[in-house]
């Protein structure tokens, strides 16, 4: 067997296992140097070898470098990894989980049309919903994802997206893919689902008929609070030729008559996210950034176990705690979404919850003020356990009314639990328990 | 109905990329935003002789087409084929004539009966799959594009510097 033959034994016929692909897909050792580790590739653009390749690859008719706005081999392997993962057909990486949804959603829309989502979606989210809807004439609706018949009762002729959250920021709300995903689909329309809470460890949205998945790379897969940065991912099999999404399936006017679904199949919706929508909104994750994200996924099982075995110590610890109101966090028997969890997250339902407090505001900023190991910010999926009170930060400016529609009380703390030692993390909440009781 | 899987075998897909020279391609658009125009360009970059199949042009891609299979005067490898699924039956059977040794029914290209007839001549089958992906995928540089190709390997590919 010649060397270059070596190592393809095996390559389609093995189903590799996620830990597997979590540590190697998307990167093969550096054919030029051997280096093992992914380069970071820092570099904006790429020699072209003839006028002939620069002219085939700027006309999508070969997959080449051109230029890093539009695509990097150290994000390659990012956006390659990330996929594999969810089990989807191709990735495209974003400089921030906004970009990202921004950009999945650009890339299918158009004025006029409608989007119905969740309305427990994490507050960035939802203002930028309601920020595209007013620019790009859309119409947006939110509905209770916990009721499937509201997503039903809310679509319209121009319907063209589905989207919620598989574990809701804050709430919790654990979203039955699956049955939104038929109601989507009965409409033709994908379902959309930024999986960021439940990372493709725990929950892999599209093998329950989701379309496209979205991530914060900012949380769990960077995993160490180093990095921002976003990524889409999709399936390949939504038809976007079924006459609801000309702006995909038409010659592009943005491409000189290219007709992405057409001609590039199953990779033609990403193919039209990066080749336009990456293109010209702009916003390309940096090469360095990709690097920290590919060293977050070869861990990502070992540490969402862990982030999950301790997140399950904490909710425990706390709803055994006299000055604790109620813990949302879905992965206690006690949740409403107990079921959900068991169906759609059955290795955990991660560790970010909420949780609330007997006393209001002013217990809020006292059990923070008593807390010394978990670090008072706002951002959650870190090695470090992290704690905000929505309603004197985040939601500072809404009124006691305003936050109930919200879900979130005067007295509701976040978590953001980490892998540092439970009894650790425990102590120094019983800390805050004890500042915050009057 | 025969499910198009048993035609996506991986280890016929990459032998028939690595072994195959002449590829003709049956219904090969002239009109450069067409899939089957993307396809050819690729396959004829990544040096494999394609013949175009087409009776309504004399050239493509640089290359003499010719009205049918049946009429190309030299042997191909491989019969790819970008035709609707009953146009199928009778191509497999000019390939089967011509001494082809694949089929190869690009995406959406499903037809049992024509797989069947090729098969039964001992010709190699691939159905429903693209051969610029599948080369893209396992030889080429898709990956570079953020596309899951399913490869997973440790090893050095040899051939730079
Ligand atoms: C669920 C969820 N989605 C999306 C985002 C936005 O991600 P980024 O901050 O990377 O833009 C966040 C950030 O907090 C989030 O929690």
């Amino acid at each position: 067997m010649s060397q270059d033959q070596r190592g393809s034994g095996e390559q389609g016929t093995r189903e590799f296992g996620f830990d597997t692909r979590a540590i190697h897909a998307g990167q093969r050792p550096d054919p030029y140097t051997g280096a093992r580790a992914t380069p970071i590739f820092q570099t904006t653009s790429y020699v072209f070898e003839d006028p002939e390749s620069a002219a085939a690859y700027f006309n999508l008719q070969e997959y080449g470098n051109t230029y890093t706005r539009i695509m990097n081999p150290t994000t390659a392997v990012f956006e390659e990894r990330v996929a594999s993962l969810e089990g989807a057909a191709g990735g495209v990486a974003f400089a921030s989980g906004l970009a990202a949804q921004a950009a999945a959603l650009f890339t299918m829309l158009t004025p006029g049309d409608h989007v119905v989502a969740s309305s427990a979606l994490y507050g960035g989210t939802v203002t930028q919903l309601k920020h595209l809807a007013r620019k790009l004439s859309l119409d947006v609706t939110f509905v209770d994802p916990d009721d499937l018949s509201s997503w039903r009762a809310a679509l319209r002729p121009n319907t063209k997206v589905l989207y919620g959250e598989t574990i809701g920021n804050p709430g919790g709300n654990v979203l039955d893919i699956e049955g939104v995903a038929e109601i989507a689909h009965g409409h033709g329309a994908p379902l959309m689902v930024d999986s960021t809470f439940a990372t493709p460890y725990l929950c892999r949205p599209i093998e329950h008929g989701a379309d496209i998945v979205v991530h914060s790379a900012t949380k769990f897969i960077g995993g160490h609070g180093t990095s921002i940065g976003g990524v889409v991912v999709e399936a390949g099999t939504f038809n976007w030729s079924n006459g609801r999404f000309p702006v995909v399936a038409d010659p592009s006017p943005a491409y000189h008559g290219l007709a992405f679904h057409e001609t590039f199949g199953m990779y033609g919706y990403l193919m039209k996210l990066r080749a336009e929508s990456l293109r010209d909104l702009g916003g390309a994750l940096s090469p360095f950034n990709s690097f920290l994200f590919l060293l977050g996924l070869e861990t990502l099982p070992l540490r969402m176990a862990r982030h999950v075995e301790n997140a399950v110590g904490v909710a425990r610890f706390l709803e055994g705690h006299a000055a604790v109101a109620a813990v949302r966090y879905p992965g206690l028997d006690s949740s409403p979404y107990r079921d959900l969890v068991k169906r759609y997250l059955p290795h955990g339902a991660g560790s970010i919850f909420v949780f609330d407090l007997k006393g209001g505001r002013d217990a809020g900023q006292r059990f923070i003020s008593g807390l010394e190991l978990w670090s008072h910010l706002a951002n959650v999926g870190d090695a470090k356990s992290l704690v905000i009170h929505p309603a004197s930060t985040t939601h500072r400016q809404l009124n006691d009314a305003e936050l109930a529609a919200a879900g979130v009380g005067p007295g509701t703390i976040r978590l953001s639990v980490g892998l540092e030692t439970l009894d650790d993390l425990t102590a120094d909440l019983a800390r805050g328990l004890a500042a915050a009781t009057p | 109905m025969t499910s198009p899987v048993r035609y996506q075998d991986p280890r016929v897909i990459l032998a028939t990329l690595r072994s195959a020279r002449t590829v003709a391609i049956v219904g090969l658009s002239k009109d450069p935003l067409r899939p089957s125009n993307f396809i050819g360009f690729y396959l004829k970059r990544h040096g494999y002789t394609i013949v175009p199949v087409n009776p309504r042009e004399t050239e493509i891609l640089g290359e003499r087409a010719y009205p049918s299979l049946t009429a190309i005067p030299f042997l191909v490898d491989v019969v790819d084929v970008f035709r609707r699924p009953d146009a199928v039956p009778d191509i497999a059977r000019d390939a089967v004539a011509s001494g082809a040794k694949a089929l190869w029914l690009q995406f959406g290209v499903i037809s049992p009966d024509g797989a069947k007839i090729a098969e039964d001549a001992g010709l190699d089958v691939v159905m429903d799959r693209c051969m610029k992906v599948e080369h893209a995928r396992h030889l080429g540089r898709m990956h570079w594009l953020g596309f899951n190709t399913g490869r997973i390997t440790a090893v050095r590919e040899r051939g730079l510097g």
